[in-house]
């Protein structure tokens, strides 16, 4: 039951009940929808883009909690941040989730490095951060998990 | 934390008797089953996805075991004792399958590689030489996405258009939409015997009769069906029935598609190669007779001469104690789960085998599954391959507790008491 508490933490449940950046946004100049088919969850990212720095970011969906959380996380820490930033904080959270690395200056996010015990669940934290990759891009394919 | 009270009692129907000669006999069969021994992070295994693949015995491991040690040769070419063997344990298992469903001849059975394949081979063979533009392929809203998919591959190749009877909020197919679809453009029907999210049991008997009245064949997936209910295709009258070994506690990779034989004779080969074949030259080739025109290439004898093992099992054990187990689980799990604050249930029709689907208010059904999971449980969550129902019914997935011959009353108590402790941790 150890590891699911280190899932499950109050943060996460904090987000998932009450997700930040949650829902339209107008004038956006950056878009992707992400789906994780295993499960159905879905996601719509929206984003706006000045002079290489995301101003503002929201995102809509279903999913479950820690495809939720993750995606408010996100959108919290990468308000403000530079594309360029925001890619390498992409890179630093798939090590962290995965357990290849424990990256130093994760803030909030490293509430979820328990999802490296859960493999399975792995994919729904990533799936907020690889529509956000794919919206930054440009990609107008949704981004699938599988 | 409030925690699910036992109900051993509050089955009306059943006595003590029973209940305690029920017990005895799952005890016995749970014994044939090694995975049932497992532990989980310290739990005992408590093994619900049985909709998925079910756990095999003794006998079925053992059976592959012994031919692949002893045995071991390729079937219906060879003069040496090792292929006889073979051989003959093959054809043995195409019996064995025969008198399962109750098929007329052997030549009936074709072994393929699962429901899916069965399936593909029907629409690629049959399909694909008799249809043509407009004409109409009737499925049902409650299909798997291995009775969809197929059917739309043909519709793209022949023109052919996806007719589908809805499903009510019950989880039953509308019949009245059904007759209605029924024209003179209809080519076949395609359903399924078993609903393997909701567990609805369809009356295929009725729904092939009105078929039948407008000439139109019918196939049945019947792959949520031959571990659970006892199936007889000639009573049925179906014209194909497709299902999987893996639900039936024999191996993966292998499956049957029945047919009617004078069907089977009139379709076209579905692959070339090995067994289907008669005699080659480089003009022309002749085809072997049935079952063997279906069955290219070297099969998989293993997984054949496991699944006879599965349904001598099956056998000794009888449908009769086996739906009579799983139907007292049902109404126990039903009553027990469904008292369960903000649980709903997805899926009620009359007539169900042992599997429950349902969503928790306010909770995933992956958050649920992982917990599940670390208590030992196994269930599946997800859209179980029926996305187009999971959107009739509004919900993006569910969580499904499917149940075999080997499980308890005291396993489906765990399982309440779990989703009670889910409900706590997510408060």
């Amino acid at each position: 039951m150890n590891d699911l508490r280190e899932l499950y933490q109050d943060l996460i449940f904090d987000h998932y009940r009450q997700p930040r950046n949650y829902g339209p946004l107008e004038h956006a100049n950056r878009k992707a929808e992400g789906y994780n088919p295993l499960c159905g969850d879905k996601i719509s990212l929206a984003m706006i883009v000045k002079d290489g720095v995301i101003h503002d970011i929201r995102f809509e969906g279903v999913g479950c909690a820690i495809s939720t959380a993750s995606a408010s996380l996100m959108t919290e820490s990468l308000k403000g941040k530079s594309e360029g930033e925001a890619l390498a904080i992409l890179k630093d959270f798939q090590a962290l989730v995965t357990g290849v690395a424990v990256p130093d200056e994760m803030g909030k996010l490293t509430v979820l490095a328990g999802v490296q015990a859960f493999p399975q669940r792995v994919k729904c934290a990533t799936l907020a951060w690889r529509t956000m990759q794919a919206a930054l891009k440009n990609m107008t394919e949704p981004v699938s998990t599988e | 934390m409030k925690i699910g009270e036992p109900k051993m009692n509050t089955n009306a129907h059943s006595t003590l008797e029973s209940d305690i000669k029920n017990h005895l006999n799952v005890q016995r069969w749970r014994h044939d089953f090694p995975i049932l021994q497992t532990r989980l992070y310290g739990k005992p295994l408590v093994y619900l996805d049985n909709a998925a693949t079910t756990q095999k015995p003794y006998t079925v491991i053992e059976a592959e075991n012994h031919y692949y040690r002893y045995d071991n040769a390729n079937v219906h070419r060879g003069i040496h004792t090792l292929s006889q063997r073979a051989t003959e344990a093959f054809e043995y298992a195409r019996v064995a399958l025969q008198h399962l469903i109750n098929a007329q001849y052997a030549h009936e059975i074709i072994f393929v590689r699962g429901t899916t394949e069965a399936i593909n081979l029907v629409a690629q063979s049959y399909g694909r030489s008799r249809f043509k533009a407009d004409d109409e392929i009737i499925i049902s809203g409650m299909e798997h996405h291995s009775n969809i998919v197929p059917w739309q591959m043909l519709c793209q190749q022949t023109g052919a258009i996806l007719r589908v009877i809805p499903v009510d909020d019950a989880g039953e197919l509308d019949l009245n939409t059904y007759e209605a679809l029924l024209c003179d453009r209809t080519k076949l029907v395609a359903i399924t015997h078993v609903s393997n999210t909701l567990g609805t049991i369809n009356p295929v008997k009725k729904m092939i009769d009105a078929a039948h009245s407008h000439h139109v064949p019918v196939l049945l997936d019947g792959a949520q069906a031959v571990a659970h209910l006892p199936v007889d295709v000639q009573d049925l009258d179906c014209d194909f029935y497709a299902f999987s070994s893996h639900k039936l506690y024999g191996p993966t990779g292998i499956g049957v598609l029945y047919g009617k034989s004078a069907l089977l004779d009139e379709m076209p080969p579905y692959q070339g190669g090995g067994d289907m074949i008669s005699s080659v030259s480089f003009e022309a080739t002749t085809y072997n007779k049935l079952p063997y025109k279906f069955e290219a290439g070297t099969p998989n004898i293993a997984g054949v001469i496991g699944v006879s093992a599965a349904v001598n099992y099956l056998n000794n054990i009888g449908f009769s104690a086996l739906v009579a187990h799983e139907q007292a689980l049902l109404s126990y799990a039903t009553q027990l789960i469904s008292e369960i604050p903000g649980l709903r249930i997805i899926g009620n029709a009359s007539n169900k085998t042992g599997i429950l689907s349902f969503v928790l208010q306010g909770l995933h059904p992956h958050d649920i599954g992982t917990f599940l999971d670390r208590q030992g449980i196994a269930v599946r969550t997800g859209h179980h391959c029926t996305m187009p129902l999971m959107a009739r019914f509004g919900v993006p997935a569910t969580v499904r507790a499917s149940f075999a011959l080997y499980n308890t009353v005291s396993e489906i108590d765990k399982l309440a008491e779990a989703i009670y402790q889910v409900k706590e941790v997510f408060k």
